[in-house]
Parts: C-alpha cells; structure tokens; sequence
C-alpha cells in the first residue's frame, strides 16, 4: 500500500434537458419576477471600449435543424486583450466590459444573437499571442456534457495562420469550423454537432 | 464591514486537471435517443488549459435577491406558498483536491411536486402551481458552502421509450473560478427506484458515478415540524499549482 492521493472525482455531468431556461434564462422563456434580469444578457455598456460587434450563433443537429433549445455561454477578452477575471494578474481590465454572455437559441429560428466587442489578442505562453477567439460552451437537451469550442474571426487571415491553437488540428480542412464569417458587422457562426462540417470541440 | 481573513492571498491561476471523460457519460448514448443526432463523432482536439478556460467571470453575493434561494416562496404570491415535501438542500462545492470553492454560482431548476416544469414545451398533464416558479440561485460561501429551501420535485413521463419517467431530480448549473469548470448536473434523491430504471442516469457508464448524484437523507439537518434536509456535494475540477510552471505575466 502507498499513500492515498486522497483526490475527489469531478461529479458527473447530466444533460441540462429541454427546460435549462427555467434555471438559466427564466425571464426568456416565462417566468418574471424571479430574477430581475437573465445573467448574461448584457456584455457591454455605452462606455465599453473596443469595436462593436455581433456574433449571430446556431447549433445545428445531424440532420442540419437548428437546435431550439440550446445555451450558449461565451467568455472572451476585452479589446486590449484582458479577462475581466480574478484570475487575470496581467492587469485591470476594462470595468465596463463583462467578458461573459449567455443566450438561449430562439424557440423558433435557432440563432442567438450576442452584443459584444471584438476581443484583443492573448498569450498562449511567453511571448508566443492566439489569434482573437471567444471561448464556447454549449448545453442542451441530448448533450451529455457541455460542449467546450472556439470561435475565431474569418478578417483576421494572418492572426489565425499564426494561432498556436489552430496549429494542433491535424485535419487541415477542418480549421474552417472554427472560422465565423462577417457579414458588414455581424459575424456568423454555425456549430455543426455531426457530419461533414462538424465543428472541431475541445477536450481542454 | 466583514474582514477579509486572508487578506495576502493571490488567485490561483494553475490550469485544471484533465477531464476524465470516462467517468462522464460518453457524447453517443444511443438509450437517450435526443443524443443520437446531437453527438459530435469526431474526436475532440486535446489541449491544456490556456488562459481563455483558466479564467472565468465572477459573481457577487451582492446580485442575489433575499428569495433567490428559496424556491418555496420566490414565485409565490405575498403570504402563500409552494404545494409540495418541504425540503432543504444543502452541501458544499468543492474540487478534486478536496478543497472548499467560495464563490461558485449554483443555479438550479426543477419541477412542481407533480413532476410539471412551468415551460411552454412542457405537455405532461400534471397540475401547474400558481406559486412555484421551479428556479432558484446562490453563491457558496468562503469554505464552499450552499443551501436553499424548495419543494421536493415529482417524477415525470417523457418521450423517449414508451414508458419511460425520470426520477425526481434537481438540475445544477455550476460555475467556478474558471471557464473550464463549467459544469451541469443533476441531483438524485436517496432511495427513489427510478434513478437506476432512467435512460439518462444510464448514460453514465460506471455506477459508483452515479452515487455520486444521488443526495442523502440528512435528519440531523432537517428543521423539525418544517422540512427534512438533502446533503449534495458538487466536485468541480481540481487545478494545478503553477508554482513551477511558467508565468503568463510580463506578456
């Protein structure tokens, strides 16, 4: 016999079920009063700094159907490439920009829609930056475990043909899941759970 | 004014010990038909934590309203209450280290005591109540620490196999100190013989997993002539220490 390491295991992940909104959303889905405002909904403010933008998101099923039940969290850096986060000890960053957004598809169309700001570039290690990206996770019924992606900007080619995080997918053609489209101010980005654009998701 | 008691202390900042996915249940569950088109096929690109997952938002016990945590009466008209078995859940959050996590945000939400969710999807005959909203939240304390007052949910039918019900359960949302710990589960309650007939308990592979899930009856926390109390611990990720690996800083 040696020493216990005495660790605990992680609790094992549930589906969040067709009614997450309840507990993540109630005001979107029916249910005033319980909370003043739904968590999440608001990233920015009239004084945040960066580029304005928005980031139209669907998760789509095997068969192509967007998903009508889903949420979407999204964590991201400011403009100067800070998280708004005790963890951040490179510096402060922007008080008027939260960093995080949670949205629930549209019980009709299956897009969300998230007012945000581009994000700045961070590091990967010591001197070495990632191309903007904003960090996903992505629940629904029939998900076992929530889903952990990337999002990276189609108008930043040179960025991203350097990001470290890109670099490790070993299946070329796959890189462009993770790639959202601008149309004028919007970016598009389509999440494909199966098929031939699945989208790349993490194991980090 | 409250006194800080560790006013020295310097965030942890290490990246989280790797998921051991074996112990989740697996993405393709085929016995929960909904998986089977909502499965990524491909598999998933391994990478350690980078600074984008080992931070995450923080939330103040300041955002949380007098009944966040007490489902009985969060949604109920002035002076009535939820129907339903009065319970207390309480518990800690802690992680793999076996450390006390302050400052998690637990959201939770559930159905009235005969098993009906107050959703627009929702189609299961069982009456709504008036006064149960079924969503409740709140933030552990310094070592981790949580509880809130509900109603104990009912069991329901759902369309998977012709007759299939889910055992009564609480849903958790979880969130820690980083993006990487995000985390959704559910509660199970002591002795119900539906968790071990649920396709969605099934899909986790090992059965001691499941225990995990399942909280115990705790008569020493039940308020006497008020409500009988539920245990349920939360293990989020452990995190490394970085004291000897390299330092983001200066970048």
């Amino acid at each position: 016999m040696v020493q216990s390491l005495n660790r605990l295991k992680e609790s094992p992940s549930q589906t969040a079920g067709p009614y997450v909104h309840i507990g993540l959303t109630p005001n979107f889905c029916g249910i005033p009063g319980v909370f003043e405002k739904d968590l999440g909904t608001d990233m920015v403010n009239d004084k945040t700094m960066g580029e304005r933008i928005t980031v139209r998101a669907r998760v789509l099923d095997g068969t192509g159907a967007p998903l009508r039940d889903a949420l979407i969290e999204i964590w991201q850096a400011d403009a100067a490439g800070l998280y708004n986060s005790p963890t951040e000890i490179r510096g402060a960053a922007d008080p008027n920009f939260t960093g995080w957004g949670r949205k629930a598809t549209d019980m009709v169309s299956g897009e969300c829609l998230f007012e945000t700001i581009k994000p700045g570039r961070v590091p990967y290690k010591p001197g070495v930056l990632m191309a903007p990206h904003i960090t996903f996770w992505i629940v629904a019924r029939g998900i076992n475990l929530g889903l952990q992606t990337r999002m990276y900007f189609a108008d930043e080619e040179q960025a991203n043909a350097d990001d470290p995080v890109l670099a490790r997918i070993e299946h070329r053609s796959r890189v462009p899941t993770l790639i959202a489209a601008r149309l004028d101010d919007v970016y598009v980005f389509d999440i494909h759970l199966q098929g031939d654009k699945e989208t790349v998701f993490f194991d980090i | 004014m409250s006194i800080d008691p560790k006013p020295n202390r310097q965030p942890e900042i290490g990246a989280f010990f790797q998921r051991d996915r074996s112990w989740h249940p697996p993405a393709f569950t085929p016995g929960y038909k909904t998986s089977v088109l909502r499965s990524p096929q491909k598999a998933l690109l391994s990478l350690d934590n980078t600074i984008s997952e080992i931070t995450g938002p923080v939330f103040g016990h300041d955002m949380l309203g007098e009944l966040d945590n007490d489902l009985i009466h969060n949604f109920a008209k002035p002076g009535e209450s939820a129907i339903g078995e009065r319970i207390i859940v309480y518990g800690r959050v802690l992680d793999e280290r076996g450390k006390g996590v302050p400052g998690a945000l637990l959201e939770f939400w559930q159905a009235n005591a005969g098993g009906r969710y107050r959703h627009k999807k929702e189609g299961y005959i069982a009456a709504l109540d008036p006064n149960f909203g079924g969503c409740g939240r709140t933030i552990t304390d310094e070592d981790g620490s949580y509880a809130f007052r509900s109603i104990k949910p009912g069991p329901y039918p759902w369309p998977n196999g012709v007759n299939d019900w889910r055992p009564a359960h609480i849903h958790f949302s979880v969130f820690g100190h980083g993006f990487a710990q995000r985390l959704i589960t559910q509660m199970y309650f002591e002795g119900d013989p539906l968790i071990w007939l649920c396709p969605i308990v099934r899909t986790i592979p090992d059965r001691a997993a499941v225990e995990t899930l399942i909280a115990a009856l705790d008569m020493q926390a039940t308020i006497p002539m008020d409500a009988r109390a539920y245990k349920f611990d939360i293990v989020l990720r452990g995190r490394r220490s970085s004291v000897f690996e390299n330092r983001l800083e200066g970048n």
